[in-house]
């Protein structure tokens, strides 16, 4: 029988804009010390693998990937990596541990984004070389063009984006994670410069330095370790066609197909029903609803409305983004997935402090790689 | 290739071809730049190397130094102990003679980069190059001392010492 996957441990910094009293490796160490006291295993002693999702351009060295073992205690033992977000990387354990390959797994993400000096051009460098890039044009024009498009089919509006900023930014005043925690209202996002319109300012989620660490275990293990041990139920990733000329702009295909793998894993018919709170991407305002869509929390073109009756507030019938999500937390390259899982797992524990959601049993969080792609990753997780 | 083709087909290009841009040419140049955080082990290395010393510490479980100075031990994985100054003499670990240059043209004057191991350190060595030495005469185990740039031209980098140079010893 293919062993049950739980989180064990869980370790992370405070995100921050800034973060000059530490080198990467200093805040992987805090991050990934605080995992394995929380899981009470020895890196070297208990831990069987290691995962790391880096992407080179984010940190400004080729091969960095290979900078990871010592910051997790991993030097001389196996390691995979992965130029991904990192529910990737948990996807990564988790096939480990359930195909019996390993008992323990730690994952490591983190981000230094405030070392990047000019992102743009990073993301500009992922464009097409012939086709898109002579254009010569800030590349976050993308989610611009994407959020008309969407808005256009949908109906949702403008306003109902102002909204989940203002939603997300209140929420991670109760998260003392977040690092762009604001009472902030609908209006304000409005009057805030255009960029890429119809984005405004706003509508953007600034970017934040953090690392976050996980264990994964087998369910004997897991059960050996914690009394309270997360468990992995469903999990799907998918990526779009690449090319911006060929691929849908309207809706979230990618999350909508990884959605939709997650709940076959899970067992989950009724996405809305069955799962009690969510953590979607919301790298820029349109992206949460989008993606509520696509992962059938509501219907096409409803999640404006569901937004506007205050559903997906903390107190609402279905909280979505309690955590204060990428608009409050702060944009974390890599470790933006994580961030998510690692508020699902806060909240299924009890640990979420002044946040922390009543009764909650099942959680969702889900990814977006960012502009240029249309690719992500879901993740279910569960208490029992 | 098959010897059946007596002619190759298609037009063949020259350098001047993409030069004068006949053919389909694209050109970006991108502004990559980061500006890493030298955080607390680091931070303090650099700041010791723009006052002429070399600073390393120590874990006290495996009882290792670490260079350059570090904030944990990664085989312990546990913080380090103390900061500790070492001497700016070492012992040749390992070396080579690099005779070609970025676009492996043969260079007169080889440079010769080596790791050296830091007296004091109990075996950990710092990378760097060597100088004021004939090739021909390095070898692994020889002593060495470091040079250093003029107070004033410090910068808290790694090239505050210029190079290293056999130490004759008395
Ligand atoms: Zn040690």
């Amino acid at each position: 029988m293919f062993p049950k996957v739980a989180i064990v441990g869980i370790g992370y910094t405070p995100f921050r804009p800034i973060t000059p009293d530490v080198s990467f490796r200093e805040m992987v160490f805090e991050a990934a010390s605080k995992a394995y006291e929380d899981a009470g295993v020895h890196p070297q002693e208990d831990i069987d693998s290691f995962v790391t999702c880096q992407d080179d351009f984010e940190h400004g060295r080729s091969i960095w990937n290979m900078q990871t073992p010592d910051n997790l205690g991993a030097v001389l033992k196996p390691i995979h990596t992965n130029c991904g977000d990192g529910i990737l990387g948990l996807i990564d354990a988790y096939m480990q541990i359930k195909s019996g390959l390993r008992s323990i797994v730690a994952v490591e993400t983190h981000s230094k984004a405030s070392n990047v000096i000019n992102r743009n051009h990073l993301i500009a460098h992922a464009t097409d070389p012939i086709y898109n890039k002579p254009l010569n044009i800030n590349p976050y024009f993308i989610a611009g063009m994407e959020m008309n498009r969407y808005l256009l089919e949908t109906g949702t509006t403008k306003e109902q984006c102002a909204l989940v900023v203002s939603k997300n930014k209140t929420n991670a005043l109760f998260n003392p994670l977040a690092a762009y925690g604001e009472k902030i209202t609908p209006k304000e996002v409005l009057d805030s410069e255009e960029m890429f319109s119809p984005l405004k300012r706003l509508d953007m989620s600034p970017m934040a330095d953090g690392g976050i660490v996980m264990v994964l275990a087998s369910e004997e293990k897991a059960k050996a370790l914690t009394d309270k041990p997360i468990w992995i139920r469903g999990l799907g990733w998918c990526s779009e066609a690449p090319s911006l000329e060929t691929r849908e702009w309207g809706e979230a295909i990618y999350a909508k197909l990884a959605g939709e793998m997650a709940y076959r894993i899970a067992g989950i018919k009724h996405p809305r029903k069955q799962i009690d709170f969510a953590e979607v991407d919301d790298t820029f305002s349109y992206k949460e609803p989008q993606h509520m869509e696509a992962l059938k929390l509501c219907r096409r073109g409803e999640a404006g409305s569901m937004i506007e009756e205050g559903a997906t507030q903390r107190e609402g019938e279905f909280p979505t983004n309690v955590s204060g999500g990428s608009l409050g937390v702060g944009f974390l390259v890599e470790a933006t997935g994580p961030q998510r899982v690692l508020e699902v797992v806060l909240q299924l524990r009890g640990e979420a402090g002044g946040r922390q959601l009543p009764d909650v049993k099942v959680g969702l969080a889900q990814s977006w790689r960012g502009i240029p792609y249309a690719s992500g990753a879901v993740m279910i997780l569960s208490k029992e | 290739m098959s010897e059946k083709i007596k002619e190759l087909p298609g037009t063949p290009l020259s350098e001047k071809d993409i030069i004068e841009k006949k053919v389909l040419f694209t050109e970006w140049h991108p502004e990559f730049m980061w500006a890493w955080d030298t955080g607390i082990g680091y931070g303090r290395y650099f700041a010791e190397l723009k006052k002429g010393r070399i600073i390393g510490t120590r874990c006290n479980k495996c009882r290792r130094v670490l260079l350059p100075a570090r904030y944990f031990c990664e085989w312990c994985f546990r913080p380090v102990d103390e900061w500790v100054y070492l001497e700016d003499t070492g012992t040749v670990n390992t070396f080579s003679i690099a005779y070609t240059d970025w676009l492996a043209r043969r260079i007169k004057e080889p440079r010769i980069p080596a790791l050296i191991e830091i007296d004091g350190s109990g075996g950990v060595g710092i990378m760097h190059v060597l100088d004021e030495v004939d090739p021909k005469e390095v070898k692994i185990g020889m002593r060495v001392k470091a040079v250093w740039e003029p107070e004033e031209e410090r910068e808290g980098a790694i090239t505050d010492i210029k190079y290293w140079k056999p130490l004759k010893e008395v």
